[in-house]
């Protein structure tokens, strides 16, 4: 299935929860937060939830900014 | 100080020993960041929220792998945000990176060449934000009715600019920052536009809680050097304010007394 991760379109397997994709994109180690169709999941959540075609997914960390 | 006790910054129930606030953009790389932090004493930082790189190194370090969240106030910002909706969104993601830390920075920019405060989108973020329990340091313009609404808003901390960000053209109307802080029952804390020490200096003196700066730091020739600089020029400012000025006259006064004189 297709779904939009940081504005880019990306195939991933249909039965991906949040953490499979997380894993997959290596992106386990940082601190992280997500946004899914424009609601927050908490951390503890990321196992249980499941992904679906055409969700919109965005991840975000912390930078240097003033 | 040794002579006087002044009383510590206190934002939102914590209190600080410096009165310096520094930003992490701009920067070399975050060790130069890190070294410019420590030699300001500044015990608060902010940072920005943006998308991951997916393509990024995992073993690469962040931000705060070099920059301790145990050890420093970390101050999301919600800066590139040009409405209250993105405004509130950022901070809602930053919390939850935080793991539920509630101080945000909010800032609402209004156009791209002075990225002057959009003041009415700033007010109705700022509604929303104190609703949903967040400690907010408030961005603004130095209009005193502003500064005063966004207190009685809730934000824990007014923080008008000095001059546009990263214009380095220092307190352009102290006159304004004095009306806001005649009436301010919340930290001033003045948030852009200084250049060079005495630029900081100038704030602490009219009597400003707070200086917050970025540029000023990590885009002098030396930044830990100027960082050092900026300790001293706040804590200077503070006291000055503290012992409070001679009053200023158009005619000399003689510092070495008549009486005596032989000749």
């Amino acid at each position: 299935m297709e779904v939009i991760i940081n504005g880019d379109q990306h195939l991933i397997d249909s039965s991906y929860s949040l953490m499979d994709l997380l894993v997959n994109l290596e992106m386990t180690q940082g601190q992280i937060a997500v946004e899914l169709n424009g609601e927050i999941i908490p951390k503890s959540t990321f196992q249980q939830q499941q992904l679906s075609d055409g969700d919109k997914i965005e991840i975000i960390q912390a930078i240097g900014g003033g | 100080m040794t002579q006087h006790e002044d009383t510590a910054l206190q934002v939102a129930g914590k209190t600080y020993q410096s009165r310096l606030i520094i930003g992490s953009g701009k920067y070399r790389d975050f060790d130069e960041n890190l070294a410019a932090l420590e030699a300001s004493g500044a015990e608060i930082i902010t940072v920005a929220i943006r998308r991951v790189n997916l393509g990024q190194n995992a073993d690469e370090p962040s931000l705060f792998d070099v920059i301790s969240p145990e050890k420093y106030t970390i101050l999301p910002n919600t800066a590139g945000c040009y409405t209250a909706e993105d405004a509130v969104r950022t901070c809602r993601m930053a919390r939850e990176l935080l793991d539920g830390h509630k101080l945000v920075k909010l800032e609402v920019l209004g156009d791209q060449t002075t990225l002057y405060p959009n003041v009415t989108e700033t007010l109705e973020a700022a509604e929303e934000l104190v609703k949903e329990d967040f400690d907010v340091m408030v961005y603004t313009s130095d209009d005193p009715l502003v500064a005063k609404r966004l207190e009685e808003i809730g934000c824990v901390a007014v923080m008008p600019l000095g001059a546009p960000i990263g214009s380095g053209l220092g307190i352009r109307n102290p006159y304004n920052i004095r009306l806001i802080l005649e009436n301010a029952n919340v930290p001033i804390i003045v948030d852009a536009g200084v250049g060079t020490a005495s630029d900081a200096t100038i704030a602490m003196e009219l009597g400003c809680d707070g200086v917050l700066m970025n540029t000023a730091i990590a885009e002098a020739k030396q930044p830990i050097l100027m960082a050092s600089a900026m300790k001293k020029a706040v804590e200077s400012g503070r006291q000055a304010f503290l012992a409070g000025r001679m009053p200023r006259r158009l005619y000399a006064s003689a510092s070495s007394p008549i009486d005596g004189t032989f000749f």
